[in-house]
Formats: structure tokens, sequence, C-alpha cells
């Protein structure tokens, strides 16, 4: 099969074809055009198809991130980068979002191994667990630190083995 | 100095209170334990090469903290890394010296109110003898500080504990580092096992 570069509509209308209504409408907004996945179980079958369908062939997760979109009902989310690199050429960014109270979103670490890592920073820094992640723990705070610092609400604790933290 | 140079054209002979000798040896070979923790190590290590050239004091780096006098604490302090300089610190045969190297390590430096993982000075964790102000600093002020750690060790007496001991026991860490999985994955990876399990019955 030849390389073809897929214009985001392109790539959306692939994925709707198989997955319907667990994607949303494409968000084509320039300069990263996304996709939000609604129903949240189906991302590693997703991810799965995006890495291995040969029209798609997204076999590289550029980056990951967690977001604090910071309202009232305590959204948080992820945005996944992905991009078919020396392939096809072509990028899509993912969405997936989850509040404060239900944390989980499934873990892509299978599908990527980069997602591994990610995650385990998301989860460090943000308090999203991914689900059926292999090693979920912290990867940059200590082990025992409390809380999550980069939520917008993050607090920071007094103390940390008898060192006080506050300025 | 002032030692040598003033006694050694009296037929090779000196004389000189114990006190002074001890100083003396103790103040012109500080070894600095060689271990850096930002930018501010990389100046540290411009010090130590050929340009600034600490080795004319007598000072060079050792790889064990055994074998140090001077521990440089050249850069940001996290907490994650503050158990590791206690535990280093605690290792060190007495007497032993502190540098605290840059605004990071005095202070907190930059990372003073927003840095929830920077601990705001070196002095909440060990006890520290001199300050080097900077972000990072010069060679020269570095070099300025380890003089200053020689002036205080030359006012030193065996007759009486070292001048900077003022009592600051450091916390001892009453920690257990833990592995725990969040609760959800441990529930699930457990009802994974017990599923493979009752599959192998």
């Amino acid at each position: 099969m030849q390389p073809q570069k897929l214009t985001p509509p392109e790539i959306h209308a692939i994925l709707s074809t198989e997955f319907g209504d667990a994607i949303s409408a494409l968000d084509a907004a320039e300069p990263m055009p996304s996709i939000t996945i609604v129903d949240k179980a189906q991302w590693p079958s997703i991810a799965y198809l995006m890495r291995e369908d040969p029209r798609l062939k997204f076999n590289y997760m550029a980056c990951h991130s967690g977001v604090d979109y910071n309202d009232a009902a305590g959204t948080l989310g992820t945005v996944q980068n992905l991009e078919s690199l020396g392939i096809h050429g072509h990028k899509m960014a993912i969405k997936i979002k989850c509040t404060k109270a239900e944390n989980e979103i499934p873990s892509v670490a299978e599908v990527w191994r980069t997602a591994d890592w990610h995650e385990r920073e998301a989860y460090d820094l943000f308090g999203i667990v991914f689900t059926g992640h292999p090693d979920l723990r912290r990867i940059l705070c200590p082990e025992d630190w409390e809380g999550f610092p980069l939520r917008k609400d993050y607090k920071v604790q007094e103390m940390y083995h008898g060192i006080k933290v506050p300025y | 100095m002032g030692l040598l140079d003033a006694k050694l054209d009296k037929g090779g002979a000196i004389i000189s209170k114990v006190d002074d000798l001890f100083n003396w040896a103790r103040l012109s070979s500080l070894w600095p334990m060689g271990f850096g923790l930002a930018c501010c190590a990389i100046e540290m290590i411009a010090t130590n090469c050929s340009n600034y050239d600490l080795e004319r004091f007598g000072i060079f780096p050792r790889s064990s903290p055994r074998q140090s006098d001077v521990m440089i604490v050249a850069g940001t302090v996290t907490f994650k890394m503050a158990d590791r300089v206690r535990r280093l610190y605690e290792q060190m045969p007495e007497p032993r010296y502190v540098l605290s190297m840059g605004s990071c390590s005095n202070c907190g430096g930059p990372y003073w109110e927003h840095g929830y993982h920077v601990v705001k000075g070196v002095d909440r964790v060990i006890p520290v003898d001199v300050y080097v102000p900077g972000c990072p600093p010069r060679p020269e002020a570095l070099i300025g500080g380890l003089m200053k750690i020689q002036e205080l060790i030359r006012t030193e007496s065996i007759q009486t504990k070292k001048h900077s001991q003022p009592g600051l026991t450091p916390p001892k860490a009453d920690f257990e580092a833990t592995n725990e999985m969040p609760p959800q994955i441990k529930q699930q990876s457990e009802a994974k096992e017990l599923a493979a399990a009752e599959a192998t019955v």
C-alpha cells in the first residue's frame, strides 16, 4: 500500500465508521485538529486500530499531556498527540476527559510503549488513574508525596519527612 | 597561611601550637564531596578545572562521603534529594563543613513560592557553614566561599567542638518508601489474579 497522508476529516471518517458514536465530531481547529473519545471504554480498541490499520498507521505517540480544565465539575483530561511517523506522515490529537471524582481513563501503554511513563507522569501530577497500566506509580514526585501538584486546587503539604515544605 | 613561610627560614625547624598545625593541615586540604544537583554544578566543575584550578588550594573532589571534609551543595535540593543529601552528610567524618552554593540551596531560589518540590534552603535539612549567593555563583564566588571556610577553620581549637555545630540536629527520616498501587488499580489486579487462579483450577 502506497503511503498516503490523510486529512483530519478522512481520519475521522475511518474511525467513525469503525466506532460510530464512541468518538465525537472532528474539532478541525488548527494547528491541532482533535477528536474526543466519548466512550472511554473503547479507547484501547480505538488505539489499536489507529496503530494497526494500514490506512492510519499511527505508530508514534509524540506527546501526552494532562489537563485540569478548572471548571465546576472538576474536569480533568489528557491530550494525546499521535503521528504516523515515516509511513503516512499524518497527525491527530486525541482528547479524553474524566473528573476528579471519577478519575479513570483506560491505559494505552500496551499500544504505544511511550504511553507508559507519560501516563505515570499524568497520574503523578494530575491524579488521573490509567486503568490497566502495568506499573502505575509516581514517576517524578517522591513515592509518599501527598496530593497531585498540577491540579489547580493543589495545596502544598505542611511537612515532608520532618522538613517544612512552604517557604 | 602564614605558618610555613614565616618559620621555615629558621633552620628547618618549626615551633607551633598543635591547634595551628591541625588547622593548617585541615584548611590546606579541604576535600569536597564530588556531587552536583543543578546548574551550579557546572560552575563548580569549572572551578575545579584548569582555569580556576581549585587544586592550588588543596581542594579536589572525592567520590566518597567517607573521604570528604566539605559538602558543596551545588544546586536545587528537591524533597526527593533531601533525604539523600542528609544521608550523605551523616556519612561524612567529622569535622565536616557544608557550603551552600547558589540561591536554590540557600533559600529555594526562583522556586521559593510555587516550587512545591524544592526544599526552601538546604539548611532545613543539614547545618550550613557558608552561604554563597548567586544564580549560579561565578567560580570566583565559590572560591571566596571556600576561603571563608578556611577562615573558619583557622579560628578553631581542638579543645572546643567545631564552631558550627549549633545544636541543629537534623530531623530523622521516619518513612518507609511505599510502592503501593492506587486502590482502584490494586482491586483490579487482585481481581485479575483471582480470575487467573480460578481459571487454572
